[in-house]
């Protein structure tokens, strides 16, 4: 029985999750900080009509 | 107006006191975390490179084993960080319970991803290593059911921190089910003794020396120190992100934002 299958699966199942647990947060980071631009546009703006 | 007297009976803050005072501060915490962050990424990937050399390349099959040995430098560092991060999620958990610290309520939370990832990874690769060695994937072994019950823990309290708009008031209902399920972690260590289970004992201890070879030993512990960055490094990711999430209307989010623009 050659165990070079279970190996290759072993490391690559490894290497999907904890590359994914490592992106996520980088992901959710660059959606909030664009969120958070947005805002700070839309009250900059709205600031600027009241004055 | 202070007299001589009155500064010689204040008692001084000591460094690292300050320093834990000053890491309860979110611009502070966000902005120290950032530059720890590269460094740790960049020794998980060296140590993680150079275990991988020392265990795929240069070490050589296990005489009983075989070539299926080379999955145990997967296996066991993530079998320990699963355990280990557990650990510190409950004492995180105790500690934001107790002293009622945000930022502590966040590393407790953020470490259960992380965590669960982790005993993913022991699983499947305890599972693929189990076929060539044992002729099955999965027997409902005492260290094996303990272990995904560890992986359910970890879900709860990702799901319960999920589940309760208010986020201080989720993460203390989220960490007091945590300290809770410590309960699991001795039962995962020492299932192999209190049991008769297909798992084998363990190999490595910190008292009483090794009994596998130090051409296999070494990769190993090269492996575990490399998954201690790796958790390092995402768990402070994460909770900047948090920070950021939960501070998405306080000054220090906006002037960090402009700073980067």
């Amino acid at each position: 029985m050659s165990h070079m299958p279970f190996i290759l699966a072993a490391y690559s199942i490894g290497t999907v999750v904890l590359l994914w647990c490592a992106v996520a947060p980088l992901i959710r980071k660059k959606s909030i900080t664009r969120d958070i631009r947005r805002l700070i546009q839309i009250e900059e703006r709205s600031s600027d009509t009241n004055s | 107006m202070t007299s001589k007297t009155d500064t010689k009976t204040k008692p001084r803050k000591n460094a690292l006191v300050m320093f834990i005072h000053k890491l309860g501060s979110p611009p502070w915490f966000y902005d120290f975390t950032g530059k720890l962050i590269p460094w740790f990424w960049a020794l998980f990937i060296a140590l993680t490179a150079w275990g991988l050399y020392l265990g795929l390349v240069k070490g050589p099959a296990d005489y009983l084993q075989g070539e299926s040995v080379r999955i145990i430098y997967l296996h066991v560092p993530a079998a320990w960080m699963s355990m280990l991060i557990y650990i510190s999620m409950a004492v995180m958990g105790f500690i934001a319970l107790v002293w009622r610290i945000r930022i502590v309520e966040i590393l407790a939370m953020v470490s259960a991803p992380i965590g669960a990832a982790f005993t993913i990874v022991t699983l499947t690769a305890g599972s693929l290593w189990g076929r060539p060695t044992w002729g099955t994937y999965w027997v409902w072994d005492a260290r094996l059911t303990s272990e995904l019950v560890l992986l359910f823990l970890f879900l709860g309290v990702i799901g319960l921190y999920n589940s309760i708009d208010e986020p201080r008031k989720a993460a203390r209902a989220a960490c007091l089910l945590a300290i809770v399920g410590a309960v699991n972690l001795p039962i995962i260590h020492y299932s192999v003794k209190w049991w008769n289970t297909l798992h084998q004992g363990s190999s490595i201890s910190l008292m009483g020396g090794s009994s596998i070879d130090s051409s296999i030993l070494w990769p190993l512990l090269i492996m575990a120190f490399a998954a201690k960055f790796f958790y390092a490094a995402n768990l402070l990711t994460r909770a900047r992100v948090k920070l950021l999430e939960q501070d998405v209307r306080k000054a220090w989010v906006r002037e960090v934002l402009r700073e980067k623009k």
